[in-house]
């Protein structure tokens, strides 16, 4: 099977800009190198993956597991604002509170 | 405003093809979630209907609602979609206060539905809109923007967030490319969607509101040169929330993008929205290309396949195409191609079958609804349908004016009194003392009175001029109070007259 590419810092900087993390020049290093590794590990699979097996996306090999649809009740506003970090409430109304949305670098 | 330069529309249909693609969102009318069992209740207090599913919180498990599933199949059957035999829900990574995962659960490159085909009725001729896929995928939540003067994102300090409506069942629909409508593009995108429209809540899926956000649409504009067959640079523009601003919001695009090409410049390939009340197109935000999405299977379900069984006992559910459900009503209304056009355009055709099955003719029951009830729901703001009077009270009221009880003019009286809630036509007739006058002898002591007081016109219309009956027909109605029928009345007179 052939082998992936190396995970280069320039890789690494462009995943961390989409998952908004703020990464050091010498953290990209280090995530390219430790991140390559899981990326070899995982690569392994490849190695017993032959054409007569499926790819499989799932532990379990079940297919339309289905759940009626019947209302079950919510979650208690107290339970659910208890894990907020920034809540506003108007009468009988909360929300949850969070920064300006633009305006962060894009 | 708008500061875009905008071409003419006819030159730019001389210069240019245009291309038109549409993406529709509905909503499905499922009880929960589409991985939960919260309900879907619209209007519920903000953040009382969530859980540890569609919060996302770690360690909850979404578990597929088996009615989403039916509704998409159904969707993709009446738009003559293949139906796939195996396929998987996929994660849609962004980070956006709207989902509390980081990412949406949708379908990518396996969707339930793929490969239909929608007839459009374009002003009597038949256009035929190829579907690229519909597939299920979950709604994102609802947010607020506070601090800015307009209520818009731009300029706003903080954002609130109801996630009542994350996690909501949707289907999404695409079409293929558009091509060769020419100077029809605003027209076909409108009907398409007004098409889809009546499809979906014919199936009884969704209520396909637009105003109430239960379907959504997208509109993608590209022109190409004349006489050239590579696709230009579309854009997309969201926020159009009704069949008028799909249509305004293409001419819209064809019009900036046309003053754009002939000047010699290049189309940005971007996300646009729609300002219903300069009637124009402004640049959203720039969004992250697909790729940034990194969609990959969703590990947390398993494939959804549909047997073939299933497919085809799903199959036999689905009603006529409402094109071809209104060509059969036509023809057994006997109404004329414009009136039944009408009728559509008026959404009414639902509401006038109602009333002809509860008794009304055809013919009476569009008239009640296209023109005394249209008057008064145009006059309230409102759609035939939100009127507080249903189409069995309709179909009374014209059975009052059959059996000569009611004249025209009362039974107005009564469409009022049962739309101010005073209950049934019958009801407010007799509660009121509003029949017409039946017992003949009254009628006929209140003609003899108006003849003996009229004895000129009398005689005019014993020498034969007839038309002077006017006079005392309405004599004889004022007596009465408005409460005889006039074509009664007027034989009466004349038979007294002859006698
Ligand atoms: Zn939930």
């Amino acid at each position: 099977m052939e082998c992936p590419v190396a995970l280069t810092s320039t890789d690494v900087a462009r995943l961390a800009d989409l998952a908004r993390i703020d990464l050091t020049v010498k953290e990209l290093e280090q995530f390219a190198g430790e991140l390559g590794v899981v990326l070899d590990a995982v690569a392994q699979v490849s190695a017993a993956a032959r054409p007569d097996i499926v790819p499989t996306s799932h532990a379990l090999n079940l297919t339309n597991v289905f759940r009626d649809d019947v209302v079950r009740p919510s979650m208690p506003l107290a339970d659910v604002f208890a894990m907020a970090p920034a809540v506003e409430q108007d009468g009988d109304s909360t929300w949850f509170r969070v920064p300006r949305i633009l305006g962060e670098a894009a | 405003m708008s500061r875009d330069e905008l071409l003419e529309f006819d030159e730019v249909v001389a210069a240019f093809d245009p291309v038109i693609g549409l993406e529709v969102h509905v909503e499905l009318a499922t009880l929960t979630k589409m991985f939960c069992a919260c309900s879907t209740r619209f209007g519920a207090a903000p953040n009382s209907q969530v859980c540890p599913v569609c919060l996302g919180l770690p360690g909850s498990l979404p578990q597929v609602n088996g009615q989403a599933v039916e509704s998409s199949i159904r969707i993709g059957l009446a738009l003559g979609c293949s139906i796939a035999t195996w396929c998987r829900f996929s994660r849609k990574n962004y980070f956006y206060p709207d989902m509390t995962k980081n990412y949406q659960v949708s379908q990518y490159d396996e969707p339930l539905c793929y490969d239909g085909s929608v007839e459009v009725d374009v002003d009597g001729e038949l256009i035929t809109v190829p579907i690229e896929r519909a597939h299920m995928e979950e709604d994102a939540g609802k947010s607020v923007h506070v601090g800015s003067l307009t209520g818009r994102i731009e300029g706003a300090e903080y954002s609130l967030m109801d996630y009542n409506r994350g996690g909501v069942p949707l289907v999404e629909i695409v079409t293929k490319p558009v091509l060769g409508t020419g100077a029809g593009a605003p027209a076909v995108a409108r009907a398409y969607v007004a098409t889809l429209r009546d499809i979906v809540r014919a199936l009884g899926v969704s209520d396909v509101r637009m105003e109430q956000g239960s379907l959504r649409c997208d509109a993608n504009v590209s022109l190409m040169a004349k006489g050239t067959t590579t696709l230009g640079t579309r854009t997309e523009t969201k926020n159009l929330n009704s069949l008028k601003s799909i249509e305004k919001a293409v001419r819209y695009e064809m019009c900036r993008q046309g003053a754009i090409l002939a000047a010699g410049g290049r189309i940005k390939q971007e996300t646009r929205h729609w300002h219903e009340d300069g009637s124009y197109t402004a640049a959203g935000r720039s969004k992250e290309e697909a790729e940034d999405y990194r969609y990959f299977p969703e590990p947390d379900l398993v494939p959804v396949a549909p047997s073939r069984e299933w497919v085809e006992a799903l199959r036999a559910t689905i009603p006529a195409p409402p094109r071809e459900r209104l060509a059969a009503l036509r023809e057994q209304w006997g109404f004329a191609e414009p009136e039944m056009r009408d009728v559509a355009a008026a959404d009414a055709v639902d509401l006038v079958a109602a009333t002809i099955a509860a008794g009304a003719a055809p013919q009476a029951a569009r008239k009640w609804w296209m023109s005394e009830l249209m008057r008064r729901a145009n006059a309230a703001g409102l759609g035939l349908a939100d009127l507080a009077i249903t189409p069995a009270a309709v179909a009374q009221v014209q059975g009052l004016i059959d059996e000569g009880r009611l004249n025209d003019k009362v039974a107005r009286e009564v469409i009022d009194a049962v739309l101010a809630g005073e209950g049934t036509p019958r009801e407010i007739v007799d509660a009121r003392g509003l029949a017409v006058i039946l017992d003949t002898s009254a009628l006929q002591a209140a003609v003899d009175a108006q003849i003996a007081g009229h004895p000129d016109v009398a005689e005019r219309i014993r020498a034969g001029k007839t038309q002077a009956v006017g006079v005392l027909i309405g004599a004889v109605m004022k007596q009465l109070g408005g409460q005889a029928d006039a074509a009664s009345v007027r034989a009466l007179i004349l038979a007294t007259l002859e006698g």
